[in-house]
């Protein structure tokens, strides 16, 4: 199905099964421990044998020499695996960084070796009996000392490392109100909690991977580039996924090493990486450091907007994109943006929830807060005046839906913002307390997406895609659409998701799954209603699906009458226009916050969260609440504790477990509140849905920083903010 | 982790002889450290000796009137004690100031103050690290060590001592009651407990190898307001950056000591004649000759905030 002109009205908005808060469908399997995910499959558990990782001690150099002999002798091993025996590989599409290292170790924690036993205990132990010697080369470690140096960042996925519009440099010169700031954010880890877990097992050259990956499609094609496979010989299965946030797009060391310690023992391998080599071996949200320099008229409006940002990675990676949300966010005659690159040597840098906009947005929303505070304009009217309707870049072309204004006029009511006082002034017995605000905005994605529906005689409708559900409540919003779709209550929907062997969906990354996904299980249904009614001899057009039942003039059938005769299949995908060409369609929202920091000791404690959120139709308010929730916590680990903390001597992640790198706990988050804007838009998909799961990260880690300030009149630009980078400012002790 | 033997104990004495039995043998209690350092061959026990089911699990009065707590009473029973919670509010406040629920079950008070350092390289096999391999040299001076010591420390080793239980013993005064292997008691006050690192930071404590806890026994109580505040990045389940530790009587004077600044709960009681004068005056005695580092010299306005905080929660 083409999707090149906006929707009008269709089945889905009748909305009685979309649109309504739901349990997740699969909800009862987690809390009974009955979901299978990846590490778990008990298919093999008469043969496999278990594989562990040896990741390299240095970050840059080379393996001078590997010595196996204690290892091999070691009880139980059945094999070891090193880039000296796996024989030639490729590398896959989507890492730069090999899975496999040696000779040359590209990052600290990189594989070297894979150690296949018996038992887990046996592969653990033999992998500490792997003797490798290393020649060490400097490396690039320090991402502040890159600064000077650093070139133009390469095209992040398409869109040009440089923008710029107007005169910037003039008319930030003569803007009468100015702002020039620098800002950091550290690497963050995606830290979710299933570790980056396989099961490889080979039947001849075919090869399965039960694994862990929100990218079925992309991950078949690098598997098969990396081991020299035809795709058809790789067979992909990740129904269950304990959380991905972008760390889970790609193949890693776990897939690529399994298939090759399966392929060595002769045995089904499994293998999991530990949590330090899930910080050092895989991906992470690469470290920023941005200027921000903002030029205004007295009264408030942006006349120049100027936004850089430098990131690191391994050579050839893209940029951390900080700045894109600057082109598309504030009016502003005169702006540039600009990216800049230097290759490092650390662990391959990549996506994380929200890239981009994530890190670009907690030092903009900063800026806009200092600008605000220039200008004596409230933070909230100083966003509000200087929105815009259009691309600012590109005038001609409107934004498909913002409400933007709404959602921070709408939060400032609800939040009693009226109340907010002075930097430093407010007290609650010890507690200093402010109010911070920043603006969300996250842009939407749609990718094209293809799903099978089959009918049987019992008037069940089961979908099959290799769609994803990361935890996000992809298996519950596509029962819902072919509910919705077929006119059926959802225990008459089975969803089948996560296997290579299914229609490939748009997987679940870049907040593009939801309305991605489920308008290609629409297109589907809508193939299957044809065929239903064709079937029973109905006219198409005039067929109404409810109750169980297909309709048309007087005549009434059982929907499982149409698979009478044996199963209806029906397969099909949507297939996007140029609809988000011609307009740009994002998501909006505005982040409330009210902290209390210690006057003692500079302790920030969140007492209060607000998300007002536009974005689209919201399919399952359940499950979008608990995504937005999701991304207000994590933005709020984001603005207090998250950070990886690099040596920049040996050139690692130090904290590389969840000791050191902390997230927040039950402890640190108040009660939050979301609101969804009641929209629809057309331009995005059948649906008229937009992505959300991005969105609730975005700004918050900036409202939190603005409400310590306000607090406390102390501003900090280096995430996190921690006591220890404030306490000289906090007020003298009496 | 490597392969080990196991065998499990029910009196001190066949503890300390099982040790004595043994080459390279290991007491395990709860083993909610050691278990985590065998993991990744921090440890490397080849024999571990299961001294959970002696019967040191009772806190009961001594004749001196304060209060034995057997080396196996769990920190939850002990930090719910009705005694400890009246008269020794410190050490039940540090305790649930620490860790979890599910780790406070299993953790017992002798494990507790024998927990080993929370320095990042410590746990990193790869990094140089001189109380994990001495003379390895120490990866943490020149790096990341934001939550290191700032006072007693050495050019071999800036770790802390993590326990948070450890600073309220230490001001209450407690000492350590042991038997070694040649089956001899002592009591060893718990100011001496351990051992400064010097050149040496692999050796931390006093106990001899073989030296089992009995008891950690609390002298009279002292009576004031018992005040426990650990500062941490995030408000639970986080080791102390520092924290500070005091006992205010009504005229003001009182105990102090402080966590996460040195290898040991560090208290100075002559800096405690200050604390009429307030924090800056106490936290001057107690912290003069700290060394820091450009990422943990915040700890000392923390310490002497924190500090001034704490006596202005006991004025009430
Ligand atoms: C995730 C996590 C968070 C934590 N957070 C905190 C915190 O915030 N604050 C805090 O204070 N602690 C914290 N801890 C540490 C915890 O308090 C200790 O792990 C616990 O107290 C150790 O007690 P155990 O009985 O389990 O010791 P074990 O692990 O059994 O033993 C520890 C050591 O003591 C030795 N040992 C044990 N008993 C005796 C004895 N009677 N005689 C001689 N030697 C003995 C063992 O041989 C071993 O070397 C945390 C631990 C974890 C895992
Ligand atoms: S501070 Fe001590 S524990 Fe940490 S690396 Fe140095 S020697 Fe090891």
């Amino acid at each position: 199905m083409k999707f090149d002109t906006p929707a009008t009205t269709n089945p889905i908005d009748q909305l009685k099964v979309i649109g309504k808060p739901t349990n997740r469908i699969e909800g009862p399997l987690k809390t009974t421990g009955t979901a299978t995910y990846a590490y778990e499959h008990k298919n093999f558990a008469e043969t496999q044998a278990y594989g562990y990782v040896v990741g390299s001690a240095i970050a840059k150099g080379k393996i001078a020499s590997m010595n196996l002999d204690e290892a091999r002798a070691a009880p139980g091993v059945l094999a070891i695996v090193t880039a000296a025996n796996a024989g030639k590989l490729g590398k896959g599409d989507f890492n730069n960084a090999k899975l496999l290292g040696g000779p040359d170790i590209e990052h600290y924690h990189q594989a070297v070796a894979l150690v296949v036993a018996e038992t887990f205990e046996q592969a653990r132990a033999a992998a500490s009996l792997v003797r490798v010697e290393y020649t060490r080369d400097k490396g690039v470690y320090d991402l502040s000392a890159t600064v000077d140096a650093a070139g133009k960042a390469p095209l992040l996925y398409g869109a040009p490392p440089e923008t710029a519009v107007g005169d910037f440099a003039s008319a930030f010169a003569a803007a009468p109100v100015q702002l020039d700031a620098r800002y950091s954010t550290p690497d963050h880890s995606h830290a979710m909690m299933e570790p980056h877990a396989s099961i490889a097992t080979w039947e001849g050259d075919k090869l399965t991977l039960w694994t862990s990956n929100q990218m079925i499609a992309w991950s078949v094609g690098d598997v098969a580039k990396t081991l020299g496979l035809p795709k058809e010989n790789v067979r992909l299965i990740s129904p269950y996924i304990g959380g991905g946030f972008g760390g889970k797009l790609y193949v890693r060391a776990d897939a690529i090493l399994a298939a090759l310690g399966a392929k060595a023992a002769k045995r089904p391998v499994k293998v999991a990486l530990h949590r330090a080599l899930m910080i050092n071996n895989t991906t992470h949200r690469p470290a920023t450091i941005q200027r921000i320099r903002l030029g205004a008229t007295r009264d408030g409006k942006l006349t120049a907007i100027g936004h850089e940002s430098w990131s690191g990675d391994i050579a050839g990676v893209k940029p951390e994109g900080a700045v894109m949300q600057t082109r598309l966010l504030y009016a502003g005659a005169n702006r540039m943006t600009a990216m800049r690159m230097t290759a490092m040597n650390l662990a391959e840098g990549n996506d994380m929830r929200a890239p981009g906009e994530a890190p670009g947005l907690m030092a903009l929303e900063i800026a806009m807060d200092e600008m605000a505070e220039k200008l004596g304009l409230d933070p909230v009217q100083f966003r509000i005046l200087n929105d815009t309707q259009v691309d600012p870049e590109m005038p001609s072309r409107p934004f498909s839906q913002r409400q933007l204004n709404k959602c921070l006029q709408m939060g400032a009511e609800r939040f009693g913002w009226a109340k907010r006082g002075k930097p430093g002034a407010t007290r609650d017995g010890k507690w200093l307390v402010g109010l911070g605000v920043a603006a969300a905005f996250r842009n939407n994605l749609n990718t094209n997406s293809a799903a099978r529906v089959r009918l049987s005689n019992a008037g069940i409708v089961t979908v099959e895609t290799d769609m994803t559900d990361i935890g996000t409540g992809s298996y519950t919003i596509i029962a819902q659409t072919a509910a919705e779709m077929m006119g059926l209550p959802l225990d008459k929907v089975v969803v089948k998701l996560g296997d290579s062997a299914f229609p490939v969906s748009a997987g679940s990354g870049g907040q593009w799954g939801a309305n991605s996904s489920t308008a290609g299980v629409y297109a589907a249904c809508a193939k299957l209603r044809e065929a239903a009614a064709q079937k029973l001899g109905l006219n198409p057009e005039d067929a109404t699906f409810a109750d169980g039942k297909v309709k048309a003039g007087r005549r009434s059938f059982a929907l499982g009458d149409a698979a009478k005769d044996g199963e209806l299949v029906a397969e099909d995908g949507i297939e996007f226009g140029k609809l988000a060409e011609e307009a740009q369609q994002s998501t909006f929202g505005a982040h409330f916050v009210e902290v209390g920091v210690d006057s003692a000791t500079g302790e920030i404690r969140i007492r209060r969260m607000l998300a007002v959120c536009a974005a689209g139709r919201i399919l399952n308010p359940k499950a979008a609440r608990s995504q937005v929730i999701g991304g207000m916590t994590m933005g709020a680990g984001a603005a207090l504790m998250e950070e990886l903390a690099v040596d920049k001597r040996f050139g690692f992640f130090v904290n590389h477990d969840l000791a050191g790198y902390e997230v927040p706990v039950h402890a640190d988050i108040p009660y939050q509140e979301v609101i969804f804007l009641d929209e629809t838009d057309p331009s995005t998909s059948p649906m008229k849905a937009k992505g959300v799961g991005e969105l609730g990260i975005c700004g918050v880690a900036a409202a939190v920083a603005n409400a310590v300030y306000n607090a406390t009149g102390a501003r900090v630009r280096n995430y996190p903010v921690t006591l220890d980078k404030f306490i000289d400012k906090l007020p003298e002790m009496t | 982790m490597k392969s080990f033997t196991y065998e499990r104990v029910d009196t001190p004495a066949a503890a300390t002889a099982a040790f004595a039995r043994t080459r390279g043998a290991r007491y395990i209690a709860g083993g909610t450290n050691l278990l985590d350092l065998m993991k990744l061959e921090i440890e490397t026990p080849g024999h571990l000796i299961d001294i959970s089911r002696l019967a040191l699990d009772k806190i009961e009065p001594t004749s001196e009137g304060g209060l034995r707590i057997g080396a196996m009473v769990r920190n939850t029973d002990l930090a719910s004690d009705a005694r400890i919670r009246r008269d020794y509010g410190l050490v039940s406040r540090a305790l649930v100031a620490g860790a979890s629920g599910q780790l406070r079950n299993k953790a017992t008070m002798g494990g507790n103050i024998l927990q080993r350092t929370r320095c990042p390289y410590f746990y990193d096999t790869n990094q140089p690290c001189n109380k994990r391999q001495p003379g390895s040299g120490c990866a943490a001076i020149g790096g990341f060590n934001r939550i290191l010591a700032v006072i007693g420390a050495s050019d071999a080793c800036i770790a802390t001592q993590p326990s948070d239980v450890g600073v309220a013993l230490r001001a209450l005064d407690a000492s350590v009651e042991t038997v070694d292997v040649a089956g001899k008691t002592r009591a060893i006050p718990y100011a001496d407990f351990y051992r400064a690192p010097g050149k040496t930071p692999h050796l931390e404590t006093a106990l001899t190898p073989g030296e089992l806890i009995t008891a950690v026994t609390l002298p009279k109580p002292v009576g004031g307001t018992h005040i426990y505040h650990k500062v941490r990045d995030r408000a639970s389940y986080a080791f102390a950056l520092i924290s500070v530790g005091a006992v205010v009587q009504r005229d003001g004077t009182g105990r102090v000591a402080l966590g996460g600044v040195a290898y040991k709960p560090w208290r100075i009681e002559a800096a405690e004649a200050e604390l009429p004068r307030g924090a800056k005056a106490v936290t001057a005695k107690l912290l003069a000759g700290a060394k820091t580092t450009h990422e943990n010299a915040y700890k000392l306005p923390l310490v002497e905030r924190t500090l001034a905080g704490v006596l202005a929660q006991a004025k009430g």
